[in-house]
């Protein structure tokens, strides 16, 4: 592949996945397409042929066929304008295409950060030629929720290099698991999780999917990390006395299941270490990885894998499902946690008087259910696609409102009910002047 | 209060955002389009509107008050919507312009006959524009009406025979004769 400064450089695994940010999240998929430019831009690019284009929440991915180590990124933030795709006697003929505006430095580059602080910005169309046969019109309607989506700018950014790059891998540049503690988790809700109905067996073979998308987990994972590591430090502690017990416990079973310890790894001498390496050297990643969450108690393993120690438990069993999503999104969710109790909750938010007037964004829907945003954009979609919610796009972004054309009269437009909700409606934006 | 748009009024959901957004579930856009085509429908009926550009600002499809508009792909929908069930009709293949029938062409044609047989018109001879803009149709809904539509409507009659359309005098104006 030609070398361009263009593009914003992106990682990929060894095994060719892209490396993903904190917070982001893949939302489709484009196999084999060019990336070209318009021929009068000022600034040009070399073009860049058959590649997977993939759209996630925060930048548009270019992963080459040929040359599989190698990906450049396009962030979402950089974008100005995406041209509706119009169809035209031109379209039949060719491959399909689309196009968006970017913002470009006069030195020829993709601005990788805020354009605010950048003068002598040029604007270069790149348009997308569409090889393979998949659904480009899909693939462009969820490039414009993600561009309005502005994932990028609820991330909290993480602070040094060392923490960006462990916290987005559950694995330690040596290939072990990194551990955690275990009072947070233990304390943590299960509402963080979502579920569906899946075999076990299923979810194990979904591992690397799993792993790719459990952000939370792996937040979680670097939090209790850093308790199980402060812990091993401080002696006396007695506020941790607690959690100094359950951690031992806890390194009891991650041993009985072949997972390393940060703590025992960076204790010398620690007479766990003999054990370990015979133990770990047998047993691959992915188990490591299936039998921690055993070991924290999120699965529930009597049914299918093996008999857990019921004394060791600390947490009580929380049977949990795989769930996929319409846009792709596959997330873990415990059972105790039905729609019907989401959509009762978003119900309760957006009938509040602020959400009537102003209607929920997906902000503001994470806040209240205490998920990621990304996660309350797929709540929001499923409600609406039941018939609670309707949307409402528009300069101020995509918002959700209460569904009220079901409660609208076709043979008299003016009438309003005395009661329920388009009544109450009425009366809420009447307020608000 | 009601809100109005000239002397038109508003229901109140047109203050509602998701009423200026496409729809993408099936009911509820199902639900959406009706509301539209109704309030199309009665809008250019009141304001004796016949023809919507969608190149030019059409008032009812922006609300200053909630700050929204209808982009052009809800505008083309819902004004095919009127198409699809004849009460509307697009004049050009790019979908830009588009007649409104508020009344159907059978429509028109039953009013001009009824204006007919008020003014004892019978056996006269009209030019179009004397039954669009003359004093005889004052005060009936022919005053004024668009003249594509008022073509139709008497070529649907001159088509069951009951009038027949000729050439004036003036280059640019027919002659209706009635034999109702």
């Amino acid at each position: 592949m030609a070398s361009n400064n263009f593009f914003v450089p992106a990682s990929v695994t060894s095994s060719g996945r892209p490396v993903l940010v904190p917070n982001e999240v893949e939302c489709n998929l484009l196999s084999n397409v060019d990336i070209e430019h318009d021929q009068d831009d000022a600034v040009s690019f070399p073009p860049l042929k058959s590649g997977h284009f993939i759209l996630t929440t925060h930048r548009l991915l270019f992963l080459s066929s040929s040359c599989s180590s190698t990906a450049v990124a396009i962030p979402l933030s950089v974008i100005t304008h995406i041209f509706s795709s119009k169809r035209s006697l031109k379209s039949v003929f060719h491959s399909p295409r689309f196009r968006f505006q970017v913002s470009a430095t006069p030195d020829n580059r993709i601005l990788d950060s805020d354009p605010g602080r950048v003068t002598g910005l040029r604007s270069v169309v790149i348009t997308v030629v569409v090889r393979g046969k998949g659904d480009w019109e899909l693939f462009l309607s969820k490039m414009w929720e993600c561009w309005r989506g502005r994932a990028w700018e609820t991330t909290p950014s993480e602070t040094g290099p060392a923490s960006a790059s462990a916290s987005a891998s559950l694995y330690a540049s040596d290939g072990l698991v990194r551990m955690v503690g275990v009072g947070g988790l233990l304390r943590k809700e299960q509402e963080m999780w979502e579920s569906t109905d899946r075999s076990l067996q299923e979810a194990f073979q979904d591992l690397n999917a799993l792993m790719n998308k459990a952000k939370e987990m792996v937040m979680l994972a670097e939090k209790m990390r850093q308790k199980l590591l402060a812990g091993s430090s401080s002696q006396s502690n007695s506020a941790n006395d607690e959690e100094l017990g359950s951690k031992e416990e806890m390194q009891d079973w991650l041993l009985s299941v072949g997972i390393v310890s940060p703590v025992t790894k960076e204790s010398a001498g620690a007479l766990y270490h003999q054990q370990l390496s015979r133990q770990k050297a047998n047993v691959p990643p992915k188990v490591q990885f299936f039998a921690w969450l055993v070991a924290l108690g999120i699965i529930n393993t009597r049914e299918k894998i093996q008999r857990r120690n019921p004394k060791t438990c600390l947490s009580p069993s929380c049977p949990v499902m795989l769930r996929k999503f319409d846009s792709g999104v596959m997330v873990i969710q415990s059972k105790s946690h039905s729609d019907e109790e989401v959509f009762g909750r978003l119900r309760a938010l957006v009938t509040k008087p602020e959400a009537l007037r102003h209607g929920i964004s997906a902000s503001d829907a994470a806040m209240t259910l205490g998920i990621a945003p990304a996660m309350a954009k797929e709540h929001l979609l499923t409600a609406e696609g039941k018939g609670l919610l309707c949307r409402d796009i528009s300069p101020d972004g995509f918002r959700f409102y209460i569904n009220l054309f079901s409660e609208i009269i076709l043979d008299d437009l003016f009438l309003v009910k005395d009661y329920g909700i388009y009544s109450t409606w009425v009366k809420a934006s009447s307020a608000s002047g | 209060m009601m809100q109005k748009l000239g002397d038109f009024k508003l229901p109140a959901f047109f203050n509602y955002p998701p009423y200026f957004t496409l729809q993408p579930v099936r009911d509820t856009r199902e639900k959406q389009i009706q509301l539209w085509k109704e309030l199309i429908l009665d809008y250019c009926r009141t304001q004796k509107v016949f023809l919507i550009l969608l190149e030019e600002e059409f008032p009812l499809f922006s609300n200053p008050v909630i700050e929204r508009s209808l982009n052009n792909e809800a505008r083309e929908t819902f004004l095919s919507a009127l198409v699809s069930e004849g009460r509307a009709e697009w004049l050009d293949k790019g979908h830009r312009k588009c007649l409104i029938l508020w009344h159907r062409i059978q429509d028109w044609a039953d009013i001009i006959l009824g204006f007919v047989k008020d003014n004892g018109l019978e056996d006269s001879v009209m030019t179009v524009e004397e039954i669009r803009l003359g004093i005889e149709s004052r005060g009936t809904e022919l005053h004024g009406m668009d003249r594509t539509i008022l073509m139709r409507a008497l070529k649907l009659l001159e088509h069951k025979g009951k009038v027949a359309i000729f050439k004036g005098t003036s280059a640019d104006d027919e002659g209706v004769k009635f034999s109702v």
